[in-house]
């Protein structure tokens, strides 16, 4: 019986089966210094290149161990490009590494003056459900909710230039507002 | 005939071993397998020269069941004992049969799991035996074409199967006695065949629609790399429900009444089909119905009529392909080629609707039937080894979203749909009384947000946690998808650094015992010599394994060991020889095991190098995009 190959089937693995833990930040496991700029292409790039070197599918003649290391590693690297490609999970990673905490679960004060614009953004989104000019509105909707998110983005971009716990606090508000804006806007799509 | 080049143990440079891989298509209608022969991918054919295989299997009392065409005779005459369409019930449960109602008139035993299984002439059987006697037949005409064993196969999946419809089909393949190198999901199976045939660059739609499951894949080519970006479809629609709209209709015209016997049921069917299929080359075919008091009902099927009875379920087809344009961020015209797949997709109607919606003529040149198996065998061939330089890779994602449940009956998403896989999430937990040890953790299949909404794929007992006041334990549950789209699990409580034993009770699937007594009775009932085939597997195995250390030792041996680990290594190496040589198979089995450990270090070592590498020659290449 193929028993071998079938590691991967509804039972538990050890934890350390699962660790791919090679020391390494997400920067560091793509070769790039631990910064908030880079180039989505080269990244896009790197990430090709890694896989093609370390997917289960180039371990499918190799030894067990090194076939659990293969996918864990893969794994990890998904992880990692997933989280440095969007740039504001990128400036969450990039704020855990600093020790700075975005407190999503902990801690709910946010500023009240963006909160208002939020609440009114989601009476819109209610609004334009049931309205007759249904797209026109979405459209409009999605349109807004672009443009706040891409002028915190250029605001969080300078934050990360600053090396100051001021900075960092800016960054970590940015952050919290754009993770709201994004999920706006995703249900803005949904209704699309 | 295959080139088989058999090493000298002791060789100091080993040549390669062509290896015998093949690709199979496990279709709802049809199966097929493929190999690559000279280079060349293709379908085999059986004796008579058929490459289709119908999924059709007819249980007889005390004698072997009949698989395919003759199967398929046997349907209109023996319908309860002649199953078809069996991919339909794979990881389902019987509250899911029961709702698909009469579209599978077959009788079902009530039963304590969840698994459904058959009555038939022959015993109970469940979808995974069935599907599992299919995959036999394909692998004797493999065996018998190629002239030798196969090591392994490659096996398709409609990319919207959730974890236990692919468990059930992974499942099936053990019963068969075949190895799975992957569990590839057919729209990227088509891609490959499609892609390396093209040389192409760009972004495909691969618009699948097989006899019952409906998939819709969006992929980026570049440079060999296939990256599905989003994938979305309908694992219950397909070329089986217009045969039933077809038939429904037949039965309207005719005049019959609500209850008519499952003969009548099945040949109607088939005449449904056979009408279909007649309009894709005439405007319009004669059809009738031979009522049950003999007298006839004759009429006409049209090519008009026909559109009305599948505009419905061809528009269903549409909403999932909307899903995966938005979520992979696309619009229709982004879309560089769209490639049909499946025997369905010949209908004019068909094509005509999907060339509206993408603005584009859809290619159909390789045979949409056989282009699945096609696909796969070439991944076998490379999984097997025998393409060492290759550049191909096969990126594909997981297609629902996976969620655990929390208070309130309400799901929480820890992986979304579209994740490449593999992928790994952690989430922590902690515990809610004093000294709980033991943790449960429903893990669901979804996008819905309740409980009730989404598909239970399994529950998790996590067991042996350390005994703390409420709160304080922190248990870090690792939940990773592998390559083949299905889940893994591992605790560990992070203070203590204790793992917790898990045990997993699939809601959809068969326990590890089921499966132990079905090898156990299908190997006694294929006449099989159970011992031998167990030995010869694991020397198989053995050799594997020698190979694979002694060519890393080869490579690295010098540079990542020392004398005393090297000696240790060769050990255990020299036991595996010598277990090898002989007859016991739970030797060999544990001279395996053990060799996987000793190496383990070593392995790690290598590849933690193999990432310096890597990431040290990204560092000085600007050049590659």
């Amino acid at each position: 019986m193929r028993l071998r190959r079938e590691l991967y089937r509804l039972t538990g693995q050890t934890f350390a089966g699962m660790q791919a833990d090679l020391g390494k930040n997400y920067f560091e496991l793509f070769g790039l210094p631990v910064a908030f700029d880079l180039d989505l292409a080269d990244l896009a790039a790197r990430y090709r290149d890694l896989q093609r070197r370390f997917h289960p599918d180039r371990f499918a003649s190799a030894s067990e161990p090194e076939r659990r290391l293969s996918l864990q590693l893969t794994a990890q690297i998904n992880a990692a490009f997933q989280a440095l490609k969007d740039p504001v999970a990128r400036a969450r990673y990039l704020l855990a590494l600093l020790g700075v905490d975005t407190g999503e679960d902990t801690d709910t004060a946010m500023d009240t003056a963006f909160l208002m614009e939020q609440m009114e953004l989601r009476e819109s989104l209610d609004e334009a459900r049931s309205a007759a000019d249904r797209d026109v509105r979405l459209e409009v909707l999605h349109q807004r909710v672009d443009a706040e998110f891409e002028a915190r983005s250029a605001l969080l971009r300078s934050r990360f230039t600053e090396n100051s716990e001021t900075a960092r606090r800016q960054a970590r508000n940015l952050v919290r507002e754009m993770q709201f804006l994004q999920k706006l806007a995703h249900e803005v799509t949904e209704l699309e | 005939m295959a080139l088989l080049q058999i090493s000298e143990p002791g060789q100091s440079t080993a040549p390669h071993e062509h290896r015998l891989a093949v690709g199979i298509d496990l279709g709802t209608t049809n199966s097929l397998v493929a190999a690559v022969r000279s280079g060349v991918a293709d379908t085999l054919p059986d004796e008579q020269g058929r490459h289709l295989l119908p999924s059709v299997v007819h249980y007889r009392h005390g004698a072997d069941p009949e698989v395919g065409e003759v199967a398929l005779e046997a349907a209109a005459d023996d319908p309860l004992n002649t199953i078809a369409s069996v991919k339909r019930l794979m990881g389902r449960g019987i509250e899911d049969v029961k709702r698909l109602g009469n579209l599978l008139p077959y009788e079902f035993s009530p039963g304590a799991s969840a698994m459904p299984r058959i009555q038939t002439a022959a015993g109970e059987r469940s979808p995974v035996e069935v599907s599992a006697d299919i995959l036999r037949n394909l692998k004797r005409r493999a065996e018998a074409t190629l002239a030798g064993e196969l090591s392994g196969a490659v096996i398709t999946v409609p990319a919207y199967f959730d974890d236990a419809q692919r468990q059930a089909t992974k499942d099936a393949a053990r019963l068969a006695g075949l190895d799975v190198l992957r569990l590839l999901n057919e729209p990227t199976a088509a891609a490959v065949a499609y892609g390396l045939d093209q040389n192409a660059e760009g972004v495909f739609a691969i618009y699948d629609l097989g006899g019952g499951t409906f998939d819709i894949s969006i992929l980026r080519l570049n440079r060999g790399v296939f990256e599905v970006l989003a994938t979305a479809g309908d694992s219950a629609l397909g070329g089986d429900d217009m045969d039933h709209a077809i038939a429904d209709w037949m039965w309207r015209e005719a005049g019959l009444s609500e209850h008519a016997d499952h003969k009548l049921q099945r040949r109607l069917l088939r005449d449904a089909r056979a009408a279909k299929q007649a309009l894709t080359n005439a405007p319009t075919v004669p059809v009738q119905v031979l009522r049950p008091d003999g007298t006839a009902w004759q009429g006409e099927l049209t090519r008009a009529t026909l559109v009305q009875l599948v505009d419905p379920l061809i528009e269903r087809t549409l909403a999932p392909t909307r899903r995966a344009l938005k979520d992979a961020g696309l619009k229709p015209q982004d879309i560089q080629e769209v490639v049909m797949v499946g025997g369905s997709t010949r209908m004019p109607r068909v094509r005509e609707k999907v060339q509206v919606f993408f603005a584009r003529e859809p290619l159909t040149r390789i045979d949409p039937d056989k282009v699945v198996a096609i696909g796969a065998a070439i991944q076998a061939d490379i999984l097997a080894g025998n393409k060492p330089d290759s550049d191909m890779l096969l990126l594909d994602v997981i297609p629902l979203s996976l969620g655990l449940e929390v208070m309130g009956g309400m799901v929480e998403k820890i992986i979304p749909r579209n994740s490449t896989i593999p992928t790994v999430r952690a989430q922590e937990f902690t515990t809610f009384k004093d000294g709980q040890t033991a943790l449960l953790i429903h893990v669901l299949q979804g996008e819905r947000d309740l409980v009730s909404d989404c598909r239970s794929l399994a529950r998790f007992e996590l067991r042996g946690i350390p005994p703390m006041v409420a709160g304080a334990a922190r248990i870090r549950v690792t939940f990773q998808v592998d390559a083949d789209g299905l889940l893994g699990v591992a605790a560990r409580e992070q203070g203590t650094g204790v793992e917790a034993t898990i045990s997993v009770k699939p809601s959809y699937g068969l326990t590890d015992a089921e499966i132990e007594r079905m090898l156990r009775d299908s190997i006694a009932y294929a006449g099989e010599d159970n011992a031998a085939r167990n030995l010869r597997e694991q020397q198989v195995d053995a050799d594997r394994v020698l190979e694979a250390v002694q060519a890393a030792l080869r490579a690295d041996g010098e540079k990542y060991l020392d004398r005393d680990e090297r000696a240790a290594i060769d050990a255990t190496m020299e036991a595996l020889q010598h277990a090898r040589a002989g007859t016991d198979t739970t030797a060999i089995k544990q001279a395996i095991t053990a060799l996987d450990s000793a190496t383990q270090a070593f392995a790690a070592r290598r590849m933690d190098a193999s990432v310096r590498v890597a990431l040290a020659g990204h560092r000085l290449d600007e050049f590659k995009i």
